[in-house]
């Protein structure tokens, strides 16, 4: 198992704390450097807002700072609007929400809460930060390579991605960040499945470890295919194969030397056998999350704990067979739109038992306002809207005018932004204390809260109204379509929100640094939890456990009847459980 | 329903642009008064069952409770009925029916590229003339071949597409290069251009009037640029227009090459 089993924590700094081997230091290597990509990425979009809002006028302050062909005069040019679109989305879902949900809080908090002593194979964990890292950069330097950013959305549909500059960097970084997940993915199930404390059965388990299996499932048969496919597409890029291009096509007035015979919707179908699995690895960490903070604000076991988990696990092997909702006016058979239709229909019923499971358990708790708490509270509700814009891009009749408005933009940021971000941001403030001994400001967490639940509603509920008039996403200038113009209006309220969620990140990041070094220093377990992670001193030393516990109840013994205290550890025999 | 509030959604222009609509109405109906009743019970239980120091907790039957499953059984009944008395016919109504044999349509090829759309009538003689990829220059965007008879007669223009209200029109969809998609938001209609296939689309346009085409996938970095105009006109100032159009030489009749 771990490579230092008995001895002690390496001494030198390069091993200590860069190529660590340490599942808590790979944690908060994850965890930096994604929330790095994050701010990155949202840096991007601002520029993106600017044009959206007021195209064909100067950015402010940066815009002469970008190179002349990208935006002479600071103004931004379509070719820079879609590089930084595909970058926005590919950092944001690749580099962002999948290392930090899934990478950086599973790694910490995963072999704590089974009561491991590390990862089963802390050297792959090593070398999958490390892909992952190298991967980033190099998706990032694009910008200054030859041939630039990739442009063509991060779908990198066929065959404009196979004549569209950059995205050999792209594929190729794409590669190196899908094997990192891969190797993270093998790791956590090894971990859960063969790693756990005695007696901690499958059904003791926390949610949010369940939350972790089945995300490292789908990363696990989901990736493989994207894999091929980028590898094919790079193929056909640089060795002009013709996996994806038809024969006779002529672009831009020039015949494209190619064999032909591929095809554009089977990049399509493999895009999206990743692509929706996809979503789900960026929603179920952070669900699992808002269970955690659930349970120990409400002083109250989850109800439901079962429905939750069997509703997790059908979602992991319904979100394999409905990728194709995202193609119902691709061109594919519209009778394989009927098939994908009934399916969607399905995969909502386990997410509704999954949100009615939470709401459920705020009922006859005594529910704890912390600042955690309220993150997960915010995630119900905004998630719920996330869910429901969902019903109408799912059904095939009525995506025929919603597909690729802004209002699949709006429906899949409220999933991803308020709802995933919203409870990842509730995971660090929860968490914390594990990770630095310390606490975070309670008046900077709430000033945070309510500043980014105000600021994110009014960035993408306006996206509603832009899309149900009509308007296309990806559009560098909106302006120049006449139909689009009379909702514009609604862009730049969310713009100026964009600029002002931006503004309230600012208490969060002071927050973070200033809490690590000098926050108020807590006890072991300041919210009196009762899994696990909480029974060892925080932060952990090396090999996390003083001696390895037992587990003697189910995860959440809150408020047990007849026992001392209103919370039993899950380590803590006591016979009237 | 035109003056009642219908969700922002444009003018309708087309004949199953109304069965769309209530399709998005009924829906968005339905998920407000889902969020509202949620949001009601939800707002009552934080503050019913908020923290209070002499309140204690009061355990319910957790692990095995169903009760989280009586909305998703109520959600279920919703959608079972969208599925099968909305969504499916509807669909095979738009997307799966199409106008021809006695029906007659007005037919039409609609031939995309970065970043224009070129549109080629078969003019009187009823047949579209042949396309050859290695004829396309400049001046003859989508390579017609001029030596076939049938193609003396055809109209080709550019980002501009005719209609007659009142009958179905049927596009053969197409592209030169990469993924667009046809979309004219107030017929409520879209469907992507593949390359390498040939993929019909029909409409009935139900109002006369001017309409934007608007390419709605990501084609380049001149995406937002490619528009178009569809003109709906009564069947007689359509039958004018064609023959006006007809006998030219459709190498004059062809706007040259893209919009830029
Ligand atoms: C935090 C603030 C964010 C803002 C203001 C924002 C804004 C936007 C906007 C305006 C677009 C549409 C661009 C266009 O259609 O031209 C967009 C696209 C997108 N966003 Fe975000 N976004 C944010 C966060 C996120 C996050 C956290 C994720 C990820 C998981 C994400 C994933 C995407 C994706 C995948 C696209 C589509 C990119 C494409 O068209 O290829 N965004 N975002
Ligand atoms: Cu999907
Ligand atoms: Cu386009």
């Amino acid at each position: 198992m771990s490579d230092d089993q008995h001895g002690h924590a390496p001494r030198s700094f390069w091993r200590r704390y860069v190529f660590a081997t340490d599942h808590k230091v790979i944690g908060l290597q994850y965890f930096f450097t994604s929330w790095v990509f994050l701010l990155i990425g949202f840096t991007m979009v601002l520029l993106m807002r600017w044009e959206l809002a007021y195209p064909g006028t100067p950015i402010p302050f940066v815009g002469r700072l970008i190179s002349p062909l990208l935006a002479p005069g600071g103004i931004m040019t379509g070719e820079l609007y879609n590089s930084l679109g595909a970058m926005h989305g590919t950092l944001m879902i690749f580099l962002g929400i999948v290392p930090l949900g899934f990478a950086a809080f599973g790694n910490y908090i995963l072999p704590l809460q089974i009561g491991a002593d590390d990862m089963a194979f802390p050297r792959i964990n090593m070398a999958s930060y490390w892909l992952y890292f190298v991967g980033g950069v190099l998706m990032l330097s694009s910008f200054i390579l030859p041939g630039g950013a990739a442009q063509s959305g991060w779908t990198s549909y066929a065959p404009l991605a196979e004549f569209n500059p950059g995205q050999t960097t792209w594929l190729v970084s794409m590669v190196l960040i899908i094997t990192s997940s891969l190797l993270g993915a093998i790791n956590f199930l090894t971990t859960g499945i063969n790693m756990r404390a005695p007696g901690l059965s499958l059904f003791r388990l926390p949610v949010f470890v369940w939350a972790q299996l089945v995300t490292s499932v789908l990363l696990l048969l989901a990736f493989p295919p994207l894999e091929a496919a980028a590898v094919l597409q790079l193929m056909d890029r640089v060795l002009h194969t013709s996996f994806f291009i038809p024969a006779g096509l002529v672009v831009l007035g020039t015949k494209v030397a190619a064999s032909g015979g591929g095809s554009p919707l089977l990049w399509e179908h493999l895009f999206w056998f990743l692509g929706h699995p996809e979503v789900y690895v960026l929603l179920l960490p952070a669900m699992g999350i808002v269970c955690e903070i659930i349970a120990a604000n409400t002083r109250k076991p989850l109800h439901g704990y079962k429905i939750i988990v069997y509703s997790m696990l059908a979602i992991g092997v319904l979100s394999f067979v409905v990728w194709a909702h995202h193609m119902f006016v691709s061109g594919m058979s519209p009778m394989l739109g009927n098939f994908f239709l009934v399916t969607t229909m399905i995969i909502s019923v386990p997410s509704v038992a999954i949100l009615t499971s939470m709401i459920y358990s705020l009922q006859g708790g005594s529910i704890r306002f912390s600042v955690p708490m309220l993150f997960a509270l915010a995630f119900m509700p905004l998630f719920g809207i996330g869910g429901l814009t969902g019903l109408p891009l799912g059904l095939t009749v009525t995506d025929i005018y919603l597909h690729d408005t802004y209002y699949i933009i709006g429906h899949f940021h409220y999933v991803v932004v308020t709802g995933s971000i919203i409870a990842l941001m509730g995971g660090v403030y929860h968490w914390f204390p594990k990770w630095f001994g310390r606490k975070m400001n309670d008046f900077w967490g709430k000033v945070h809260f309510w500043g980014s639940v105000a600021a994110m509603n009014g960035v993408f509920f306006p996206m509603f109204i832009i899309g149900l008039h009509g308007e296309s996403r990806r559009l560098y200038d909106p302006t120049a379509q006449i139909h689009n113009l009379p909702a514009h209006y609604w862009h730049i309220v969310s713009t100026v929100s964009a600029g002002l969620l931006m503004l309230f990140q600012l208490p969060f990041i002071i927050n973070v640094i200033h809490g690590i070094f000098w926050g108020e220093k807590t006890q072991e377990n300041p919210w009196k939890a009762t899994t696990l992670e909480w029974a060892c001193p925080s932060p952990p030393p090396h090999g996390n456990f003083e001696k390895p516990p037992r587990v003697y109840h189910d995860p959440y013994g809150y408020s047990v009847p007849g026992y001392r205290e209103d919370w039993l550890p899950q380590n803590v025999e006591w016979e009237g459980a | 329903m035109s003056y009642a509030f219908n969700w922002g959604l444009p003018p309708a222009a087309a004949s199953f642009a109304p069965e769309i609509d209530s399709g998005i109405a009924l829906i968005h109906w339905a998920m407000l008064i889902i969020f509202v009743l949620w949001g009601a019970f939800f707002t009552y239980l934080l503050i019913r069952y908020r923290h209070r120091a002499d309140v204690g907790v009061s355990l319910d039957d957790t692990t095995h409770s169903l009760k989280s499953l009586v909305p998703d059984v109520i959600v279920m009944i919703f959608e079972i009925g969208l599925i099968i008395f909305y969504a499916i016919p509807v669909w095979a109504h738009i997307k799966m029916k199409f106008p021809g044999g006695n029906e007659d349509p007005v037919e039409l090829n609609v031939i995309a590229q970065q970043f224009a759309w070129n549109v080629q009538y078969p003019g009187p003689d009823g047949k579209f003339g042949r396309r050859k990829p290695e004829l396309i220059n400049f001046y003859n965007p989508i390579g017609l071949d001029l030596t076939d008879p049938a193609a003396q007669d055809d109209v080709v223009l550019a980002n501009e597409i005719h209609l007659p209200a009142g009958a179905k029109a049927l596009i053969h969809l197409s592209t030169l290069d990469v993924i667009h998609s046809f979309g004219v938001p107030e017929f409520r209609l879209k469907q992507d251009a593949v390359p390498g296939m040939e993929i019909p689309v029909w409409v009935k346009p139900t109002q006369a009037g001017t309409y934007e085409l608007a390419c709605a996938q990501l084609c380049g970095f001149a995406h937002s640029l490619m528009t178009g105009v569809v003109v709906v006109q009564s069947p007689d100032q359509y039958q004018a227009w064609l023959k006006s159009r007809a006998p030219a030489k459709p190498q004059q009749a062809a706007a040259p090459g893209a919009n830029f």
